[in-house]
């Protein structure tokens, strides 16, 4: 819908890393037995992925998969095909017991990419990210200073950060202090 | 007098100079020095002021352990106070005042509290500001908090930025000299992933200044050598992280270390970070954090001039600084020799060195005799002469009582009473000391270190700061420790050796707590322990006599040790004469408890990046923007930010609020409900699930229906309060108030989880996902009618119903409840479209004069329906029965949270007060919280109550002041009159009353 606005609207900061808003995703939170065959051909209908290990971010063309707890995912996909795809889970699922929500307004999703990513992050969450602890394909609930987040790394280098809607300018704030030119730290650069 | 030499300076960049001043003073010094060697370079040996007596105070020190040279660092927004001139690396630009003196230093007013001495010893503060006791109010604590402190506080508004960094290792060793580069190199050769840190801004520690004299070799090569080399080894290591500047400020439990980073203290006015906190955990620490030298007690030992022994050769080898040109060593061990040795080696002058040893010393006094120095067994100093610097020193028997032998003329005294390891971060976490009688030192107990959540040791001492005596012994301890760290992490240890040392064999060391032994109360009213707070070893002494005989008591009573040094230089010293003072051995008095952190660290550190904008996470709905825009008065709401009320012009709040309730009654009002709590609870048990949770039967309710429920803990007490929506058979969605969102999701998981884990039930928290807009008043059916082809008939959409619809374009789900009382819908919309649908709904209402009210035309208006507020008419104590409520409470239900916990006595007493409206006799809002009282007094004297106020507000559709609240027997009373009493003295008469004030019948909400 062209009426449809992130919380940050394209916000976008360069500095030894770059922080940018990612604007809408479609997000589904699916919560039931991942160990069921059912629910992995839902989620295999609906993003074209397996299930996730613990604290693991499986990504496809402009899909995620994401671990959140034992049993909650979060799917990621284009923002305008979630009514379908989250049809597509309830089709596969129908008559048993899931949850399966359409949550692609309630949070922002952030890219935080650059020589400087990492050092970004380990300025404001207590996870390890030297580059051997921390490897693509990873995901960590965490929290980001004060509010809760999660972020993942894909092969490319960047991360991926969601956090709730209502504190996306937070977020962003953060990001860019930790990100300023001249607080390099020097590490993982 | 103390001068640069023309030799030395080993740390010196001598072909550069900086500028720099003090007290106005223009001077100059190196890329290198510290502010302290720049300061005695230039003859500066008098930095400042002493707390109480206002004495003359020098630097002692060459490091952390600095207790006098305290500065005021920089001016303006940047102004620091109490800064150590011997941490302080000195800057090009750099400008500092000396503190705690008025008119100036050299000339301080304050100084005639030492000729008052007698009268203000150890304990003065207790008995003098006593009585009488209404002095302390307005003559003792304005005198005391004008004089208390060295330093001034500085403006607010810190300029710089600060942040925090959090690191992960297997093994994290403090202290970069020789004994942290080996157990750091012995834990990376195992393969363990290790961080060295080491406070200043140099590796290899006091190695150096002492070997260099001694010919101590490493593996055959100079010190020096050996330092470069095995650094080199460090660095090319992937599994090392080398860092200086970053002071290993505090240990804490499962392995966590705090680290100091002062990234550009030494270099102002760059884009970095003033400090960095590092927030570290390490699976083992190693603490290689050194000894600290141990002055002696001797009358006149805080003469500016008299210093730390080893400090006088730091400043020689290190910055080419000479304190003074004839320098008496006193002594009751062998290092201090190193400095006899050192200065006579650049060519200056020892008159004597005092060796309070009978027997005098070992192989090191050999040499120094060798070079022609006089030496003295059994000798100490009785006192020394000159004001505000030494100008020499009288000698007496160290056995004796201070009888004077000899005068010595000198300039520089070099004192070492010993050595104490560095045992403040071992002790932090647990770890026990034990009292080596032969090094007369408190080191860390092996048996006793700090413990992790399965008992293992995650601390390791290694080095000086485990007590070990000299170069060999410190580099295979050291090697020891980091190969003991990296196994303990899993790692397997190269089964290499420790490096050999040769070491410089020294005789044993003796006890020397009082110089002379038998000095007399003269003599020992002028022998300090603690230079910064003016404690001297009379003043412990008379701590014992008047009982203060615990360590912890002894150092409240003195104050010795509580001064911004911590008592890095007092601490050992002191509880020796305490203990001499009770006839009883030092470890049983004990030290008194380290804390972090090791020296003071910074709260802006601290704070780290959580200021300004990021000092807290405001949470903001997605019309947050508009409502700035539009002059919202904002209301915190935990985090959230709503809006209070819209003020027009020049309107006051209360003319806001009251146009914003008359405007929603009479036509139409909008309200952002976005903050308020949505939980989906979905599976064949959520019916029975909320059923437990609600004191309301909600497995009956039919999809398209909505039921308002009330939530009560275990313990009975009503907790949380909102409409429940059947979505379909399976599918609630639950409102919650905004403040309990987290919370009762949370509580929701929480008994899901714990306790009905077999339940088919999973809940999500959709608050933020959408965006919900009530749409309030007689005009809200004819407004929303204009944005959809929908149905909004009474039939189509009941009161209590809701329904999915199309309005503006945009997929939303319409409510109709009411908060009000009024024809209300509130409208729930992804919160992307948020806004666009708000605007639609400005535009469709503009013709009905569409008013956005805020909170508190919410509260006032539910106020005047007589609808409960959870946190005004609740407290945590309070039950649905309490609030009229009982009608929400099933009794069809076997079981309910809360249900048995509502049977008890407590909770069915008829004479809990209960829920009533209020109405004064002269329309006047009632205080809030505003008590009834009721005839005579309680058991304490106090007056008693039948009733306080809940809620109050003026209703302007009423047009006079209406409120709730808890009354004994209030339901049954209605008319009575009860007096509430004001803060002002005068009485408040108001009538108990139907808490509905408005449409007592709920029609206007069915229209």
């Amino acid at each position: 819908m062209s009426d449809a606005v992130s919380a940050l609207n394209g916000a976008r900061y360069e500095g030894f890393a770059t922080i940018e808003d990612q604007g809408l995703s479609g997000m589904i939170t699916l919560r039931g037995d991942l160990a069921s065959k059912d629910l992995r051909a839902a989620v295999k209908s609906a993003t074209g992925l397996g299930i996730p290990a613990q604290r693991q971010a499986l990504t496809g063309k402009g899909t995620a998969a994401l671990w959140m707890s034992p049993d909650e995912l979060l799917l990621l996909c284009p923002y305008a095909e979630v009514t379908e795809r989250l049809a597509a889970i309830e089709a596969a699922l129908k008559g048993q017991h899931f949850l399966a929500q359409n949550v692609s307004d309630a949070r922002a999703l952030l890219r935080i990419s650059g020589a400087g990513a990492r050092e970004t992050l380990a300025k404001l969450c207590p996870v390890d990210l030297a580059p051997e602890a921390f490897t693509p394909g990873m995901l960590r609930r965490t929290r980001m200073a004060q509010i809760p987040a999660a972020f993942w790394l894909n092969n490319e280098g960047a991360f991926h950060l969601i956090c709730f809607r209502s504190v996306a300018d937070y977020a962003f704030n953060l990001l860019k202090a930790s990100a300023r030119p001249g607080g390099e730290v020097g590490l993982y650069a | 007098m103390s001068t640069r030499l023309a030799r030395g300076g080993r740390l010196l960049d001598k072909g550069r100079v900086l500028h720099f001043s003090f007290n106005g003073k223009r001077l100059k010094g190196h890329p290198g020095d510290t502010l302290a060697s720049a300061l005695l370079a230039n003859d500066q040996m008098l930095v400042g002021r002493s707390f109480k007596y206002h004495r003359p105070r020098g630097i002692v020190a060459s490091g952390a352990e600095e207790p006098n040279a305290l500065v005021h660092l920089g001016t303006g927004a940047r102004l620091e106070p109490n800064q150590r001139v011997t941490t302080t690396e000195l800057f090009d630009g750099l400008t500092c005042t000396s503190q705690n003196h008025w008119p100036s230093l050299e000339f301080d007013i304050g100084a005639v509290n030492t000729h008052l001495a007698r009268f203000l010893p150890a304990g003065f503060y207790y008995k003098m500001f006593i009585h009488p006791r209404p002095f302390w109010k307005h003559v003792y604590e304005p005198f005391i908090r004008r004089s208390a402190g060295l330093g001034r506080a500085t403006n607010p508004g810190d300029p710089d930025r600060y942040e925090h960094f959090y690191f992960f290792c297997d093994v994290a060793v403090i202290g970069g000299g020789v004994a942290g580069l080996q157990s750091a190199l012995a834990a990376a050769e195992a393969g363990a992933k290790v961080l060295l840190i080491e406070q200043t801004a140099h590796w290899g520690g006091r190695a150096p200044v002492d070997h260099n004299v001694d010919g101590g070799e490493i593996d055959g090569a100079p010190v020096d050598a050996w330092i470069t080399a095995t650094l080199a080894k460090l660095q090319d290591m992937p599994n090392v992280t080398l860092r200086l500047r970053c002071m290993g400020a505090g240990v804490y439990d499962h392995g966590y270390l705090l680290g100091y980073e002062r990234v550009s203290d030494h270099a102002p006015g760059t884009d970095a970070p003033r400090h960095r906190l590092w927030r570290i955990r390490a699976g083992q620490i190693v603490t290689a954090t050194g000894a600290i030298e141990r002055p002696l007690s001797f009358a006149g030992n805080d003469i500016p001039g008299v210093m730390l022994a080893s400090a006088i050769r730091d400043y020689a080898v290190d910055y080419g600084v000479s304190i003074g040109d004839r320098t008496v060593v006193v002594t009751n061990n062998d290092d201090a020799y190193r400095t006899a040795i050192t200065l006579k080696k650049f060519g200056l002058e020892i008159p004597a060195i005092l060796d309070a040893r009978q027997s005098g010393g070992g192989a090191l006094a050999d040499e120094a005799r060798a070079l022609g120095i006089r030496v003295e067994n059994g000798k100490g100093i009785a006192k020394v002469m000159g004001g505000k610097r030494v100008t020499g020193v009288a000698l007496c028997a160290q056995a004796g009582e201070g009888a004077v032998l000899e005068e010595i003329r000198c300039d520089a005294v070099a004192m070492s009473g010993g050595w104490s390891p560095v045992v403040h971060l071992w002790s932090h976490c647990g770890g026990k000391l034990l009292w080596d009688a032969a090094q007369a030192q408190f080191r860390p107990d092996p048996a006793n270190p700090p413990r992790g959540a399965q008992g293992e040791a995650f601390v390791i001492a290694a080095g000086a700061a485990n007590g070990a005596s000299d170069l060999a012994a410190t580099l295979s301890d050291a090697d020891a420790a980091g190969k003991t760290a990296a196994a303990a992490t899993g790692h397997k240890p190269k089964s290499t050796k420790a490096p050999t040392a040769t070491a410089t064999p020294e005789a044993a060391l003796e006890p020397v707590w009082l110089m002379p032994q038998g000095a007399g109360i003269t003599l020992r009213m002028k022998s300090w322990l603690d230079y910064q707070n003016d404690v001297k070893v009379s003043d412990v002494q008379l701590a014992a006599r008047e009982g203060y005989e615990s360590v912890e008591h002894a150092k409240r009573y003195t104050t010795l040790g509580m001064a911004t040094d911590q008592g890095k230089l007092s601490n050992i010293n002191g509880l020796a004469i305490l203990s001499d003072a009770l006839g009883q051995p030092i470890p049983q008095t004990g030290t008194t408890t380290f804390r972090p952190p090791y020296t003071p660290i910074s709260f802006s550190a601290i704070a780290g990046a959580a200021r300004g904008e990021i000092f807290q996470p405001l949470r903001k709905t997605p019309l947050h923007a508009w409502h700035e825009a539009n002059g919202a008065h904002w209301e915190p709401v935990g985090q959230w930010r709503r809006p209070y009320c819209y003020p027009k012009g020049e309107e006051s709040h209360r003319d806001a609020v009251n146009r914003e309730i008359t405007q929603t009654r009479t036509r139409l009002g909008l309200l952002d409900a976005s903050t308020l709590g949505k939980i989906i609870v979905k599976g064949p048990d959520a019916g029975r699930f909320l059923d437990m949770l609600y004191t309301n039967v909600m497995s009956s309710l039919k999809p398209g229906r909505c039921r308002y429920g009330l939530m009560c803990n275990e313990n009975g007490f009503l907790m949380d309060d909102g409409v429940v929506a059947r979505l379909d058979e399976e599918t609630f969605l639950c409102h919650t108030t905004t403040g309990g969102a987290e919370g009762v999701h949370g509580h929701m998981e929480d008994w899901l989880q714990c306790e009905w884990w077999d339940w088919k039930v999973y809940t999500a928290n959709v608050t933020e996902q959408y965006a919900q807009i009530a749409v309030v008043g007689p005009k809200a059916r004819e407004t929303l009618a204009k944005l959809t082809n929908a149905d909004l008939g009474n039939d189509a959409l009941p009161f209590m119903g809701w329904a999915d619809l199309t309005l503006a374009g945009l997929p939303v789900r319409a409510y109709r409840i009411s908060f009000s009382g009024e024809l209300s819908y509130e409208i729930a919309v992804p919160a992307s479209l948020g806004r666009a649908l708000w605007d639609a709904l400005l535009e469709a209402g503009a013709e009905h004069g569409v008013t956005p009210y805020g909170t508190e035309g919410l509260h006032v208006m539910r106020a005047e329906k007589g609808f409960i507020m959870i946190g005004d008419e609740t407290d945590g104590t309070v039950i649905p029965q309490d609030l009229g409520l009982g009608w929400a409470i099933s009794r069809k239900k076997a079981d309910y949270l809360g249900k048995r916990a509502q049977e008890r006595s407590h909770m069915a007493d008829p004479n809990r007060w209960k829920l009533v409206g209020l109405e004064t006799l002269d329309g006047s809002v009632l205080p809030d919280g505003a008590y009834a009282t009721a005839p005579g007094h309680n058991a304490n004297g106090q007056r008693k109550t039948q009733g306080r106020v809940t809620s109050s507000y003026y209703s302007p559709t009423l047009g006079k002041g209406i409120a709730m609240g808890l009354v004994h027997n209030g339901p049954d009373r209605m008319g009575d009159m009860l007096d509430f009493p004001k803060v002002d003295g005068g009485i408040v008469k108001a009538r108990i009353v139907d808490p509905v004030f408005y449409d007592k019948d709920g029609e206007k909400q069915n229209v």
